[in-house]
């Protein structure tokens, strides 16, 4: 099963993860995180890891957040979004771990 | 019975007048448009012996208020509030023989929420109009108070993405081949064998319609099949353009309610063939229906594609986008297809900017476009590409765009399903290296190179197309300075 952005690549590397989410804040985008047990195409709602990370604004910071997902939702996919306020709604998703 | 004139004196003032003539209303430089009224920018190419300012002036005469002789009914209206007004000319850089006017008309002239009014006046009778040689709309800046009685795109490009879950890339997509003669369950395999590969879409052929060899209700049924495995299969939202363009308008709103049935995301409409006001009933329906409008711009290069005479594009997409659809083919300026690289990066600005689309940042065009909260249109960028040119359509048209492969796909030497798994490897690849600050004009091949060492499917389509390109000149290209 695929899981759009990215899933067509070799997993990627926590470093190419974090050239990523340098990307998404220097757009000024929130980046949050989610977490499904499954995969789903119907699924338009994957379960919220705590709220967007409204107020984080480093790297290492939000890759400590993933590890600490991963620790509690190991067995679930998870995947990191970005919000813009701009433009209101999601712009960014991709998978970073899979069961 | 009336008494008639029995006398040489005259009733009112009748004969041919010069347009431009004092007194009258078309020819008024310096003239301050107000707020509300709708601009237009002509190209004019008078016949000899012509002067521009009487050209000028019939242009804004013949397409608003007037008559070619006077006639005494004139009488009974206020010339002042109904007459199109010459405010600006130009000269046309390169073009000594040319002149771009520009001419404001009152809001009261044109019917709320109709397009085809609005065009029955300013691309209607004065293009035969014998005193000019040629004449070319070359843009129109639609006031708010218009533009709002306009319903715009059904849903836009944010509420789209939304509806596909998918984020942060260009979508993909591709059209069947060939146009013409596959069986339904034929042409059902090739879609989904192209959306099983990773495509997000597939795409009808604007002719393709309900001919003998392939019956609307057949072709709905397979291709709906086709979808629904390939979203199963990949985990993946999908969808197909089904054409909905159909001989008369209940037919079309037939075809659409048996796409809405099956479940499809996505229809499909000639635009400019089945005319402005079908196809505004048509998104009118989309909105309602939560259906998603791809339009296909069939008959545009017969429009637009004189220089000097016709519609320009751009004023075409943007009637799209007023009327309402959620994509539009635009040009893809690396394939084969015409449009000049600038004009076509203007026209994809106009079709996307939600808030002022300026005429800055839209090369092209002549004046400041407001959107209010009218949602943008993806435009699709289709025809001759193939995965050679992924780095540059990036870095070209950013994410907010449709890339499609149709050859590029179908034509891949292992099928389909293997060309849209090698477009869909090339694009994430080029975004991710966009996204980590990569150059992608410098660096584009490289970039292809290394994902391809991941992905048979991706070197294969780089061996059989590594040699094309299609570099002819645009035969309508933006004016250049003349220096």
């Amino acid at each position: 099963m695929k899981t759009e952005t990215f899933s067509y690549l070799p997993t990627l590397t926590s470093e190419q993860i974090e050239k990523q989410i340098q990307y998404f804040l220097n757009q000024g985008w929130v980046v949050g995180i989610e977490h499904s047990s499954r995969l789903d195409p119907k699924l338009a709602f994957w379960d919220w890891w705590k709220l967007p990370l409204f107020n984080v604004r480093t790297v290492g910071e939000i890759m400590s957040e993933i590890e600490a997902c991963k620790s509690k939702h190991g067995n679930s996919y998870i995947r990191i979004t970005s919000y813009d306020n701009a433009r209101q709604t999601q712009v960014m998703g991709f998978v970073v771990h899979r069961p | 019975m009336s008494d008639t004139n029995d006398n040489d004196k005259a009733l009112f003032d009748a004969g041919v007048k010069e347009y431009s003539a004092a007194g009258r209303y078309y020819y008024d430089i310096g003239y301050k448009p107000t707020e509300t009224q709708v601009l237009a920018a002509f190209r004019i190419t008078p016949q000899e012996g012509v002067s521009f300012e009487e050209a000028a002036a019939a242009v804004a005469a013949e397409s608003s208020f007037a008559t070619w002789t006077t006639v005494w009914s004139d009488y009974l209206v206020d010339g002042s509030r109904y007459s199109a007004r010459t405010y600006e000319m130009k000269p046309v850089p390169g073009h000594p023989d040319q002149v771009m006017a520009y001419i404001a008309y009152p809001l009261d002239l044109f019917e709320e929420g109709s397009m085809g009014n609005l065009m029955s006046s300013l691309v209607g009778n004065v293009f035969g109009f014998k005193p000019l040689r040629a004449l070319r709309l070359e843009d129109i800046y639609f006031p708010p108070a218009l533009l709002s009685t306009f319903q715009g795109p059904p849903h836009g490009i944010q509420v789209e993405r939304d509806r596909l879950d998918k984020y942060g890339r260009p979508l993909l997509g591709a059209t069947m081949k060939p146009k013409l003669g596959l069986s339904a369950k034929n042409y059902g395999r090739l879609v989904y064998e192209a959306l099983r590969g990773g495509l997000d879409f597939t795409k009808d052929d604007e002719n393709i319609t309900s001919q003998p060899f392939m019956r609307w209700r057949d072709r709905c049924e397979f291709v709906m099949h086709a979808v629904k495995q390939a979203e199963a299969e990949t985990g993946e939202r999908k969808g197909h353009y089904l054409n909905v363009t159909a001989g008369d308008m209940e037919e079309m709103y037939a075809r659409a309610e048996l796409a809405k049935e099956l479940g499809s995301r996505i229809i499909m409409v000639d635009y400019l063939i089945v005319g402005f006001t079908a196809f505004t009933s048509l998104s009118k329906w989309c909105r309602r229906n939560g259906m998603l409008l791809h339009a296909h711009r069939a008959l545009h290069s017969v429009l637009d594609r004189q220089p000097n005479h016709g519609i320009n594009w751009r004023v075409l997409a943007k009637m799209c986008r007023i009327v309402g659809a959620d994509h539009l083919h635009n040009g893809t300026v690396v394939g084969k297809l015409e449009g000049d690289r600038a004009s076509t990066i203007g026209i994809n600005e106009m079709m996307r900017e939600t808030r002022v689309a300026t005429v800055e940042q839209c090369p092209g065009h002549h004046f400041n476009q407001p959107w209010l909260s009218m949602p943008g249109m993806f435009p699709v960028a289709s025809g001759g590409i193939h995965v050679w040119n992924m780095p540059e359509l990036v870095s070209i048209f950013g994410d907010e765009v449709i890339l499609q492969f149709g050859g590029g796909t179908v034509g891949h030497p292992w099928g389909s399903a293997a060309g849209a798994t090698a477009n869909r490897v090339a694009l994430e690849a080029v975004v991710q290296a966009r996204n980590e600050g990569r150059n992608l004009l410098a660096e584009g091949a490289d970039i292809l190179k290394s994902a391809a060492r991941h992905s048979g499917e991706l070197r294969a389509a780089m061996e059989t197309w590594k040699d094309i390109t299609f570099d002819y000149e645009s035969v309508d290209a933006l004016d250049k300075p003349v220096s």
